[in-house]
């Protein structure tokens, strides 16, 4: 079960840095030789309680896109191919010229998506800094071509009839909020400081992509830092609450199956829509810790209302230095006032031009 | 026999002895100073007394800390729905030790509590006053962290139960180093920014806030809360709120989501709505 989860993840992995790549091994191995040797020195350690540890800060950056690219058709690049195209990306992602606007367009379309340079959106965020640059974040490294682990394609299965159905319907309803500066309704949710990414599923942000897991003897706590939203996760076996209760994050249960902590999430509001789903997503995610250093996460999605069959993908988290800092992002929210403000007084510059009077 | 007092003098000398007596075995009994004798949680896996549950106040602190009678709201078409109710006041010595200027400051937020009160706007709610919202909290303890999880806001505390750090950097739910004290967890908070009040009545205090916490299991069913808070541009002196927070005993009691960002959202932008065109 660990070797194939295993597969293709290169453990032991520290700060990520262009010039180590120089030094990954070649030759035809299908795993680095120190990865095997952390593995047979390393022992799973356990809470007071006896459960797996899997405490501690991870982050789930990453350089591999969710769905496989167009053009591949194989599971796993070698390590060359794969220490070449993180090298590239590297590289790419420090010219702010070349800086693509979030995360989800490089995430969605791989490697080379860059937006048109002096677009807005080439200019939302200088990746080449610190804090944004992936390049100097931990990450575990992988040699998969796609997040996506099955169906053996590498991408998210067609739309179900109710899928279909469900987007055509949304996408009137765009229509009818307007354009995006219209209202603080019809921005994103990310925008809105409602909820980024906590999911779950626990999908890569375009910055601190960062966890906090801390267990109790009959809870699991899975913090993100992105935008503070801590999920409790009670491990007592104690049924789901009513489906009359719909949330953003869903409700979990959990339990352990072996050394690996299974969570299965229903009672979506289905607001969030992740890739198309709506209220009856049920998402089932298995955490196992393979090294000191990593955090194997796998979901599946099921979701017959929305995909023609369950999908499922798998991201290693690699261990980061704490702590999480508090994401008061509603707080501060400027962005979105401001923004709005602006597009007023456009507006209104506008239809004073346009009545051929004068503005102050 | 005693001469030139009376019998019920000598009674009442006795008596006196006597209780005297019996206060200093009592005295030499009990343990520490300022602690009657205590009940004693069950034990966590590594040891320390278990305070892991899902939590609430249950009084009308929220409202203001300080005694108050009930009061109509702010808002007529609310009616009944939204008067205060009355509270007996959480605060030890009833009254804030307010700077004379913090006075009239604190009149000040309470005139102005319907657009200045963080509540109305869903930001986070600070420290203690996440504590005792009407909303319950769920504690989930581990050795390195004592986590502190809120239903108002989905709001936050991390509590380093080792590694004690001064805040990197101000915050709404400020910085939080715990350590136990026998069989209880002291929380010593800093690193605000100064833009949270204690209640909805305009209590407040600056960013220098420093707060001390005291969490004693008293029972299976509820904790004894201490708070102390020392903030020497506002109030005159160290002070100190206290409350029972009560164990939610709710069949599978859990945290829900309370993400009021959304029910904000016309109150702090629907003036910046396009109108529709004609």
């Amino acid at each position: 079960m660990h070797r194939r989860l295993a597969s293709g993840i290169l453990t032991g992995a520290a700060v990520f840095a262009a010039a180590a790549l120089a030094t990954a091994p070649v030759g035809g191995q299908s795993r680095p030789r120190e990865a095997r040797e952390v593995r047979k020195t390393w022992t799973l350690p356990r809470t007071p309680d006896g459960h797996p540890d899997l405490q501690g800060f991870w982050t789930n950056a990453t350089f591999t896109p969710l769905e496989r690219p167009n053009g591949i058709t194989r599971e796993f690049y070698s390590p060359e191919e794969a220490a070449d195209i993180q090298r590239r990306e590297a590289a790419r992602l420090g010219q702010q010229a070349d800086a693509p606007s979030t995360a989800g367009q490089w995430l969605a379309n791989g490697p080379g998506a860059a937006p048109k340079p002096g677009t807005e959106a080439d200019v939302h965020y200088d990746f080449s800094q610190f804090g944004l640059d992936r390049s100097q974040s931990p990450i575990a490294r992988t040699l998969r071509t796609s997040l996506i682990v099955d169906p053996p394609d590498g991408r998210i299965p067609p739309l179900s009839a109710g899928g279909r159905q469900r987007a055509a319907a949304r996408a009137e309803a765009r229509k009818e909020l307007g354009g995006r500066w219209d209202s603080a309704q019809s921005n994103e949710l990310d925008d809105r400081c409602i909820i980024m990414g906590a999911g779950p599923p626990l999908m890569p942000q375009g910055y601190n992509s960062n966890y906090q897991i801390v267990q109790g003897r009959d809870h699991v706590m899975v913090l993100a830092e992105m935008l503070h939203d801590a999920r409790v996760i009670p491990l007592d076996g104690r049924p789901q609450v009513s489906k009359n209760i719909r949330q953003w994050m869903g409700s979990s249960r959990g339990r352990w199956e072996g050394d690996t902590l299974v969570v299965e999430t229903t009672n979506f509001n289905g607001k969030v829509g992740y890739r198309g789903s709506g209220e009856n997503l049920r998402v089932i995610e298995r955490f196992t810790r393979i090294a000191d250093d990593t955090l194997v996460y796998r979901f599946t999605l099921d979701d017959p209302t929305t995909w023609t069959r369950p999908w499922t993908a798998e991201i290693a988290m690699a261990k980061t230095i704490g702590p999480l800092f508090e994401f008061a992002c509603h707080e501060g929210n400027y962005g979105l006032l401001n923004t709005l403000r602006g597009a007023r007084a456009e507006d209104k510059k506008r239809a004073d031009e346009g009545a051929g009077r004068e503005t102050k | 026999m005693t001469r030139g007092r009376t019998v019920a003098q000598v009674f009442r000398a006795s008596a006196r002895v006597a209780a005297t007596t019996v206060l200093g075995l009592l005295l030499a009994a009990a343990p520490t100073a300022g602690q009657a004798p205590t009940y004693k949680a069950p034990r966590t896996g590594d040891g320390k007394p278990n305070l892991n549950g899902v939590w609430q106040a249950l009084n009308e602190a929220n409202w203001n800390v300080e005694g108050h009678s009930a009061a109509p709201g702010p808002l007529v078409a609310l009616g009944a729905l939204g008067a205060v109710p009355p509270g007996l006041g959480v605060v030890e010595g009833g009254q804030i030790p307010y700077q004379p200027w913090a006075v009239a400051k604190r009149l000040e937020n309470f005139a102005e509590r319907m657009t200045a009160d963080p509540e109305v706007k869903c930001y986070l709610p600070g420290v203690p006053r996440a504590n005792y919202m009407g909303h319950p909290f769920q504690i989930i303890q581990s050795q390195k962290h004592v986590m502190m999880l809120y239903q108002y806001a989905g709001a936050v505390r991390t509590v380093y139960m080792d590694d004690h750090k001064e805040a990197p950097a101000d915050s709404w739910m400020g910085w939080s180093n715990g350590r136990w004290e026998g069989e209880t967890l002291v929380v010593e908070t800093a690193g605000f920014n100064g833009q949270t009040w204690f209640d909805r009545s305009g209590n407040f205090h600056s960013e220098s806030l420093q707060v001390v916490e005291r969490y004693t299991a008293s029972s299976p069913f509820h904790l004894t809360y201490e708070v102390t808070l020392t903030d020497p541009k506002v109030f005159t002196r160290p002070w100190t709120m206290s409350m029972p927070l009560y164990r939610r005993m709710d069949r599978q009691a859990q945290i829900l989501e309370f993400r009021c960002v959304e029910f904000v959202e016309e109150l702090l932008y629907g003036h910046l709505r396009k109108p529709p065109s004609r």
